[in-house]
């Protein structure tokens, strides 16, 4: 489920699964015996089952001391306490956080690139993987509702590419990559780029895992997005502003834009670029680069660490 | 629509906790909601009754507790209050902010049976 537009989550299906299941069932019995069941069939090349069953029986009022309260005074109410303390996009961050441990372990560097449709996410990302390819490890995890256009368009650049189509969903969450991360299996030490689905709003929420948002605006939409969409900007550590070959031709103020940006998050790194004409790309690769080279920082280490421990083992 | 969903999240926990803790009814639901997190709590009141109809917390009360946006100004040191991400700075007019409290979207307590 999305917490912002409400969009459903029951046909989103990773590229390489061949079936899918999906089963609802919903049982009524009047109103001393009732059951609701809902089944779940994911069936994909390694055979997975998730089950969900849930039993609600209601109407057998007559205990007295039977629940976990066990109140067995007169009048006394079963009712209790409990502290839950728990975020109500939890079950998301749980995942998020096995996927970042995950890449972490393996040194992969990821970035969750977002935006809003037609700011030339595709085209920037095709063209970093052309001139980035030939000196780190690559791979890409694309977000679309529908079709595989676009992970044809990244394999057409050499670089291994997944499609997830989330179907009725409108973002991407974590469960999703980590399962489109298990097929790709990415090397170690990798850079992993996932382009979200074209969206300002509902991305922002849904932590994939990511080392950075990377927000990407492009100069023929509004300056004023930073604070029409501010969680999506508050949550980026980079805006990437595209298509800066088309300023003379806009009404676009640039430095306005990165101003409304900066008053949503004080913090955030911009990059003026143009992906058609290869204009002020390089900036944003070097900051792949070093990003990417802090993280395998304690990497020798690391290894060799595990190395010791197998040996004790 | 948003709080629809954010709803069913809250009725997933719901569920979880359930089998956790044990408890098979869920009377009194609090939730922390932020003033910077885009919830609109009526619609959250209303959402909160539909989507638990025949479940665990089906008739169960939603209390919504309200929590101030508050940040803290790098340029004043101070924290101040604001009502939105974008907002300046009540003191200085500078958009040096930290948003400190004011995103959550919690569910802090229950009462079950």
């Amino acid at each position: 489920m999305c917490t912002v537009c409400g969009c459903g989550e029951g046909e989103s299906r990773i590229e390489t699964n061949n079936k899918q299941h999906d089963h609802d069932h919903h049982h009524e019995h009047g109103n001393d015996h009732q059951h609701t069941h809902e089944h779940n069939h994911e069936h994909d090349s390694t055979h997975n089952h998730d089950h969900d069953h849930q039993h609600n029986h209601d109407t057998h009022d007559h205990h007295y001391g039977h629940g976990p309260a066990h109140a067995h005074a007169p009048g006394m109410s079963q009712a209790r306490m409990v502290q839950v303390e728990q975020d109500i996009l939890g079950k998301n961050n749980q995942y998020a956080n096995e996927n970042r441990r995950l890449f972490s372990h393996k040194g992969i560097l990821t970035l969750n690139l977002v935006s809003s449709p037609g700011s030339g996410k595709t085209t920037l990302l095709t063209r970093s993987l052309q001139d980035l390819k030939d000196e780190m490890s690559l791979a890409v995890i694309e977000g679309d509702q529908e079709t595989t256009q676009d992970a044809d368009r990244i394999r057409a650049t050499g670089v291994a590419a997944i499609q997830i189509n989330t179907g009725k969903g409108c973002h991407l969450d974590a469960l999703q990559v980590g399962h489109a991360v298990e097929h790709l299996s990415p090397e170690d030490e990798s850079v992993l780029m996932i382009e979200n689905v074209g969206n300002l709003v509902c991305p922002a929420a849904f932590d994939l895992g990511e080392a950075h948002k990377v927000a990407i605006l492009s100069v023929t939409e509004g300056e004023d997005k930073p604070i029409k969409y501010p969680d999506m900007f508050h949550a980026a550590d980079i805006l990437i502003l595209n298509k800066i070959d088309l300023l003379p031709y806009l009404d676009f103020d640039v430095e306005k834009c990165i101003e409304y940006a900066q008053r949503v998050n004080p913090g955030i790194q911009v990059f003026q670029v143009s992906a058609s004409t290869g204009e002020g790309m390089e900036n944003w690769y070097q900051w792949i680069r070093l990003v990417h080279q802090t993280r395998l920082i304690n990497r020798p280490l690391q290894t060799s660490k595990t190395e010791k421990e197998a040996e004790i083992v | 629509m948003h709080e629809m969903s954010l709803c069913e999240g809250v009725l997933q926990v719901l569920e979880t906790e359930a089998s956790k803790q044990g408890f098979n009814k869920v009377k009194t639901v609090w939730l922390e909601i932020g003033d910077l997190s885009s919830v609109e709590p009526e619609a959250m009141l209303f959402s909160f009754d539909v989507v638990t109809k025949n479940t665990l917390a089906d008739s169960a009360k939603l209390n919504i507790i309200n929590i101030p946006g508050d940040a803290w100004c790098m340029q004043c040191s101070k924290s101040v209050s604001v009502k939105q991400r974008f907002d300046e700075c009540p003191e200085c007019g500078g958009y040096q902010l930290q948003i400190t409290s004011g995103d959550e979207m919690k569910i802090k307590e229950l009462e079950v049976e």
